[in-house]
């Protein structure tokens, strides 16, 4: 349209009215064009969105580790010979037992401390009820530049360092408020109205929390869980920092020791990679729903 | 009658006898902040001892020179007491106005403010756009929604390592480039190309929460607004500026305001695609991280000191955003 205006008056009185069937007639043509070329956006866009993590499963079929260089030849020579080896010749399952401790510890502890909080904020006004709210805020945006020193230094005191037990206690300083505040926006939801019956009925705010709510809340508790699940599970720089033993790293730790100054093994990284992307996101993709539905429950309400 | 209750309920060891409270409803009454003070006491005490404590006792390394060196250490079986002394607060001044504080604290500040915006800005305006593409009715739809949020299904720390490969000096993103004889930069080692590359690597892992949540958005948007506004001779443009904009106006204030606190502490994308290779395009967040654990000495103080300055930073930005939004009449969505 824009185009026109720079055009003499004659040949805009001459669009005008060619101008008026066509946009009658645009429905159609419109959605179509319009529907070739949000198809074309989306392609590409997914082939974007794919191709990272294709290349990776297309490499970690490489049995060289040069292989990344000249990705041509590996069609003439694959083999599932990394899995083999990481499987069979590296901490590959001392590195998956320790995720599942940390993460299933950091879940674990995440909900039951943050569950009877959240039901706290969420049903009563106390004095200091918003000094709580603003800690629980705040403490989610903590770069982790400002706990790792302190805590690196408590954990040195207290022999904690390169321990199970401290990578779940500094997992939690994040975890547990976010697990509070996830579960009080799921709380909200459920009517008040249930607690006034359980009072009635003469149960206390601690029953009627235990037996009337916490049923209800089940899918708020699950989302909260999924969350520390996979935020636990991607954790990248307490877990580098404080876990010094091979045994003891983590996923996120491990994957890191395929590339060091010296050497290399990207062959064997890439298979790594696969080995713990494709159960993580087949977990992602069973939970998701939960997860939109657990971001947006606090939103609804003004 | 509640407080008959209350009462027949409330007799509990070392609590006070409630004093009956005029109000009918649950939320008054001396007793009824006896529970809400149990109930809240988990999350307190794990808040106080994992949080504020270390909070303070990093905030007291800040005005001490502990490095690595200074810090009480075990070497074999001798153990070294900490000599570190307090020094007040020459680490602040040193860092925003020492010499080559420039170098240090403030070209890494720059960075990370440009580093944010710009992240968030491409993660909300291609998420949108996605999240609008999504909301059609498109064949397909279901299987383009999986393939979209895969980069947020897999862990991050996985998929950078898939962008290492890519964008190595013969990786397939520069024999590409080579094929279409374009310029390869060396994505990995040039300054100007690292930034770029931490750049796209970041949009590429956070577009799909912000689709995620806009699609959420865009679909709780009552259907009848857009007939009404097309009865009344809207176009396309009018459409998307008078309904979706205002109708997605809480969803965005979040999720931008998430976006710009995640994206501010990004520490792994980062930290895994250059290790300790480049000063230059780490964030204030990765930079503190380097100078605590990623150098000999280590420089406890100053990372500490670092962490604080970011924490200040970050509290600063969302009560103004949060006071812009008030004067907006806006909610956040949290």
């Amino acid at each position: 349209m824009s185009t026109t205006t720079v055009e003499t008056s004659t040949a805009d009185t001459g669009r005008r009215p060619a101008a008026a069937p066509r946009r009658t007639r645009r429905r159609g043509e419109h959605s179509r064009a319009t529907s070739l070329v949000s198809h074309a956006i989306l392609i590409g866009a997914s082939l974007a969105a794919l191709f990272p993590i294709a290349w990776l499963l297309f490499l970690s079929l490489g049995p060289d580790q040069d292989d990344y260089l000249h990705p041509g030849r590996i069609w003439g020579k694959m083999t599932f010979d990394n899995y083999a080896f990481v499987l069979k010749d590296t901490s590959f399952f001392d590195w998956l037992t320790s995720t599942l401790v940390v993460v299933l510890g950091t879940t674990l502890i995440g909900v039951v401390v943050a569950a009877s909080t959240g039901y706290a904020v969420s049903r009563m006004r106390f004095p200091g009820y918003r000094k709580l709210m603003w800690v629980l805020l705040v403490t989610q945006m903590f770069p982790i530049a400002v706990l790792i020193v302190p805590m690196y230094q408590i954990l040195s005191d207290l022999r904690l360092i390169d321990s199970y037990l401290g990578l779940i206690l500094v997992n939690c300083t994040t975890i547990v408020p976010y697990c509070a505040w996830l579960m009080k926006g799921y709380f909200d939801t459920i009517p008040f109205e249930i607690d006034e019956a359980g009072r009635v009925d003469g149960l206390t705010p601690f029953g009627t929390f235990a037996r009337l709510i916490l049923p209800l809340a089940k899918p708020g508790l699950a989302v909260a869980a999924f969350y520390s699940f996979l935020t636990a599970f991607g954790e990248v720089a307490f877990a580098s920092t404080f876990m010094l033993s091979d045994d003891k790293y983590t996923f996120a730790v491990g994957l890191q020791t395929f590339v060091s100054e010296h050497d290399a093994q990207r062959n064997l990284m890439a298979a790594t990679a696969v080995l713990i992307a494709i159960p993580a996101a087949i977990f992602f993709y069973l939970v998701q729903k939960n997860l939109v539905t657990g971001l947006t429950a606090g939103g609804t309400k003004g | 009658m509640t407080v008959v209750i209350d009462r027949a309920t409330g007799k509990r060891r070392g609590e006070r006898e409630p004093r009956p409270g005029p109000g009918r409803r649950l939320k008054n009454g001396f007793h009824k902040h006896w529970y809400a003070y149990a109930m809240t006491a988990p999350v307190a005490i794990v808040l106080g001892v994992l949080v504020l404590y270390p909070l303070a006792y990093g905030l007291y390394l800040t005005f001490t020179d502990a490095t690595s060196l200074n810090t009480a250490r075990t070497i074999g079986v001798n153990e070294i007491d900490a000599t570190y002394k307090f020094i007040g607060l020459d680490n602040y001044a040193d860092i925003l106005w020492g010499p080559t504080a420039y170098d240090r604290f403030w070209s890494h500040f720059l960075w990370t403010v440009f580093w944010t915006a710009a992240c968030v800005t491409l993660h909300y305006g291609i998420g949108l756009g996605l999240a609008l593409l999504l909301n059609q009715k498109l064949r397909g739809r279901t299987l383009y929604r999986m393939i979209l949020v895969l980069p947020w299904a897999v862990p991050t720390f996985v998929t950078v390592f898939g962008w290492r490969f890519m964008l190595a000096d013969g990786g397939i993103i520069n024999s590409g480039l080579d094929f279409l004889h374009l310029p390869t930069p060396s994505w990995l080692e040039d300054t100007f190309w690292q930034r770029f590359s931490a750049i796209m690597v970041n949009t590429w892992c956070g577009v799909p929460f912000m689709m995620v949540s806009l699609l959420g958005g865009l679909q709780s948007i009552d259907a009848s607004l857009y007939e009404a506004s097309e009865m009344d001779g809207a176009n396309a443009w009018q459409r998307f500026r008078y309904v979706t904009l205002p109708g997605l106006r809480s969803v965005s204030t979040t999720v931008v305001l998430l976006g710009v606190i995640w994206t501010f502490n990004q520490f792994a994308i980062i930290f895994l695609l250059f290790g300790n290779t480049a000063p230059d395009a780490q964030i204030l967040v990765t930079w503190a991280y380097h100078l605590g654990f990623g150098q000999q000495p280590r420089d406890y103080a100053q990372s500490a000191a670092y962490g604080i300055l970011l924490l200040s930073i970050l509290i600063v930005f969302t009560s103004f955003y949060r006071r812009w939004l008030n004067r907006n009449e806006q909610q956040l969505a949290i």
